[in-house]
């Protein structure tokens, strides 16, 4: 969306067709596309600094329930989830380090395996999804949490209703996040549309760095959801 | 003080380059949005301005008569709600910033126009989905949505209500984005942060609470809406959820929402103030960098929204301190604005008129907000009339002074046209003296404890009440004279020189209204803002640079 090439180059100096009308030159565009980008990763923060904070303080009230709850997710999902997630990271990167030495086949490679990886997190949360499904853990008229002990304090059960306060941020947060990966597979259908034109050159990737700083934002919220959200008070 | 030529032939401009509605709601073009901008939120100005008058209309007696409590609800929530997220935050930004952050830094547009429409398009959205909410039933909640009221008792339209909301947010976020990148990438050459025109430092400060704000607001919303459906039990205290955690993020944005109204209007009424003395502002960096303190300061008082909802004593005092804090850089921009005006030539054109009245009544609103953030002051005139009186002397007698000073000044460059001149000084006049008739008496009644949200009240209080509705009545004159005298004089009005005010700044020095691209060519800029004193002395070389 930043800088889309398909426009008219009224009063650009160079021959670049990507260059739009109102910047003087091509670096001030690349620029001014990842400022933007940062700037809008900057109200993703705070988008999702109200959740973290909402989860705080609850966290912080509730803890033995929170940990009960957060003990009755499948965390080895979560963990291969993270793992896949650092993954995709990485091929974003050497997307972006094959378009800098022009290798068009390894930038579709790397471009291609990194919607596999964002189309397998979102199978497995799918999974994950499934089983709070089956165990009625889902936040409402069917949920229960009935008799679950609190870790460390095996004869006390966790509140059923702070559970459920747990499973509703845990859904929102990770559904918000889920959404995030989801747009992120249509812009990097997007790039990999672009790349097959040959769009990309050693001196024109700027698509490809601001698409890669917005999934790169999007595993990082996933690195702090995953211990906040599956490691609470997890000890044998 | 018109000096410049009028042309006889009418140039290609960027009004009557195309015409045709795609070439309007497929436009990138900020000029045009901003005027896309300047028709939408009119007509939102004139639904809340409906409500108000209904509401008025109500507190005329003490018995409630008019309309039903159950209607009252609606009309005072939707009253807010229109006119604060889809009146007041947009107003001077989108409209105003959008068409003149380009020209005052010497650009050719934003740094992207297309997230520029799409802001527009996301607001429209957002409108849509208002009108039909209060078509289809409405909302009861007060503009403020507060649980567990609005997430398990009210039978009204909440959700709706809050996802219009939501999504005109977005818009917000997104013309934030756009002047942060613009402001910092597309200066033209020479055009330094210390030469920038006042009004781009009141927006950039804007912006910031606008990108960092906004979304908190937003991700506030979606927990309501989501309560609502679903009876998660984030914020209700019967499932053990907490309602001050709601208003803790409520207010975070909302409270700073408030420098999103007042700031650009600070830097609307910076830029008259200068021109019409004929001097350089008093204080540049001092004024350029109380607008930066107040929207870093802005977001650090939010809960004197709720010194009596229970919050813990400490906080109350830590909050309390802070917001007398924000007004140190409040008055640093009064007193220098008074400081500029001290031994200025002063012309009084209707602008400078709109800008007077906003220094009167930012003032009082100013220093009324300092009552309210004294704890003991507070727990007496809290949920009065006294707040009411307070925030719409900064939102009413702020904002909307700096909204219409502002259109008034810029009218022959966004126009081409000259306005009636006598009509302008008559109405700005009169929106003065009607705003005033309408709100101080509610200062009084606040402060003899008539709260605010009730349908009928006590006797006693009705010379007042009736007092605020005749001034509403005045104040409803004032807003619809420039209305009409606008709309007259973009057919019969004078064609505007390229700058009938002789201002500085760099949107003066390409024709009314101006090309597509602004500038004929590029700018480049050797000059400090507002030397008024270069151009009156006869050195208006510059001043023909392009043109």
């Amino acid at each position: 969306m930043l800088s889309d090439s398909q426009t008219m180059a009224v009063h650009g100096e160079t021959n670049n067709p990507a260059l739009l009308h109102h910047f003087a030159t091509e670096e001030q565009q690349k620029d001014a596309s990842n400022f933007g980008m940062w700037i809008f990763l900057g109200t993703e923060v705070m988008f999702f600094g109200g959740l973290f904070c909402a989860y705080l303080i609850y966290r912080g009230w509730y803890f033995g329930d929170f940990g009960a709850a957060s003990k009755s997710i499948d965390a080895t999902l979560g963990a291969t989830n993270t793992a896949v997630l650092i993954c995709s990271s990485l091929t974003v990167v050497l997307a972006i380090y094959a378009a800098q030495t022009a290798r068009r086949g390894l930038l579709l490679l790397m471009l291609a395996l990194t919607m596999l990886f964002g189309c397998a997190f979102l199978g497995i949360k799918g999974v994950e999804y499934k089983q709070k499904f089956d165990e009625h853990h889902v936040p409402g008229a069917s949920f229960s949490f009935d008799h679950v002990p609190i870790p460390g304090h095996p004869d006390q059960y966790a509140n059923p209703r702070h559970a459920q306060i747990f499973f509703a941020l845990y859904f929102i947060m990770t559904g918000l996040h889920a959404l995030h990966m989801i747009i992120g597979l249509g812009i990097f259908t997007w790039l990999f549309w672009m790349a097959w034109k040959g769009r990309f050159t050693p001196e024109y990737d700027t698509p490809l760095e601001i698409g890669g700083l917005y999934w790169h934002f999007v595993d990082i919220v996933w690195i702090y959801l995953f211990p906040l959200l599956y490691l609470i008070d997890r000890h044998p | 003080m018109a000096t410049a030529t009028v042309q006889p032939v009418e140039r290609e401009n960027y009004l009557n380059k195309e015409y045709g509605v795609g070439s309007w709601l497929l436009t990138t073009d900020h000029k045009r949005i901003a005027l896309l901008y300047l028709i939408s939120i009119t007509f939102f100005f004139f639904i809340g301005g409906f409500f108000a008058l209904l509401i008025r209309l109500e507190l005329l007696t003490p018995a409630g008569d008019l309309v039903q409590a159950d209607t009252y609800n609606k009309l005072f929530t939707q009253h807010g709600q229109v006119m604060v997220f889809f009146f007041l935050i947009p107003s001077i930004p989108a409209v105003l910033g959008n068409f003149l952050v380009p020209m005052m830094i010497g650009a050719k547009d934003l740094a992207f126009p297309k997230i520029n429409l799409l802001s527009w398009y996301l607001y429209i959205i957002g409108g849509i989905m208002m009108v039909h909410c209060m078509l289809t039933g409405g909302v009861d909640t007060g503009w403020t949505f507060y649980v567990p009221f609005s997430t398990a008792f009210s039978n009204t339209k909440v959700i709706e209500a809050g996802l219009a909301i939501f999504v005109a947010g977005f818009s917000s976020i997104l013309t934030g984005l756009n002047f942060i990148v613009t402001i910092h990438r597309m200066r033209a050459p020479g055009m330094t942060w210390s030469r920038l025109p006042l009004f781009i430092w009141a927006h950039y400060a804007t912006s910031v609470i606008q990108i960092l704000g906004t979304p908190v607001i937003a991700i506030t919303l979606v927990l309501v809406v989501a309560e609502r459906a679903l009876h998660l039990g984030i914020f209700d205290p019967k499932l053990g959820g907490d309602p001050l955690l709601f208003q803790h993020l409520f207010w975070f944005y909302s409270h700073p929402a408030v420098y999103i109204m007042i700031l650009p209007s600070m830097g609307v009424v910076t830029e008259i103030i200068a021109c019409f003395s004929r001097k350089r502002i008093f204080g540049y960096s001092f004024v350029a960098f109380s607008s930066i303190a107040i929207a870093v300061f802005g977001f650090l008082v939010w809960a004197h929204h709720m010194f009596v909802a229970g919050i813990s004593v400490y906080a109350a005092l830590v909050f309390s301190l802070l917001s007398y804090a924000v007004a140190v850089p409040s008055a640093v921009k009064v007193f220098n604005w008074t400081a500029t005006l001290y031994k200025g030539s002063i012309h009084y054109d209707a602008p400078m008129l709109y800008a007077f009245g906003f220094l009167g009544l930012f003032t009082m609103g100013g220093l009324t907000g300092l009552f309210l953030s004294a704890l003991g002051i507070d727990m007496h005139v809290h949920d009065t009339y006294f707040v009411i009186a307070h925030f719409h002397y900064i939102m009413v007698g702020g904002a909307l002074m700096g909204y219409l000073g502002g259109m008034h000044f810029w009218w022959p460059k966004i126009s081409g046209r000259l306005y009636p001149e006598g009509w302008a000084r008559l109405a700005a006049l009169i929106v003065f003296l009607g705003f005033n008739l309408t709100f101080f008496p509610q200062f009084i009644l606040g402060y003899l404890g008539m709260p605010r949200r009730y349908y009928q009240y006590p006797q006693e209080f009705q010379v007042l009440n009736v007092l605020s509705t005749a001034g509403a009545t005045v104040l409803g004159v004032g807003y619809l004279l420039p209305m009409i005298y606008f709309l007259w004089s973009m057919r019969y009005g004078k064609p505007a020189p390229d700058n009938p005010w002789n201002a500085a700044g760099l949107e003066w020095k390409t024709p009314s209204p101006p090309p597509t691209f602004n500038f004929e060519e590029e700018p480049v800029v050797t000059w400090e803002a507002y030397n008024y004193d270069e151009i009156d002395s006869g050195q208006k070389q510059e001043a023909h640079v392009v043109g």
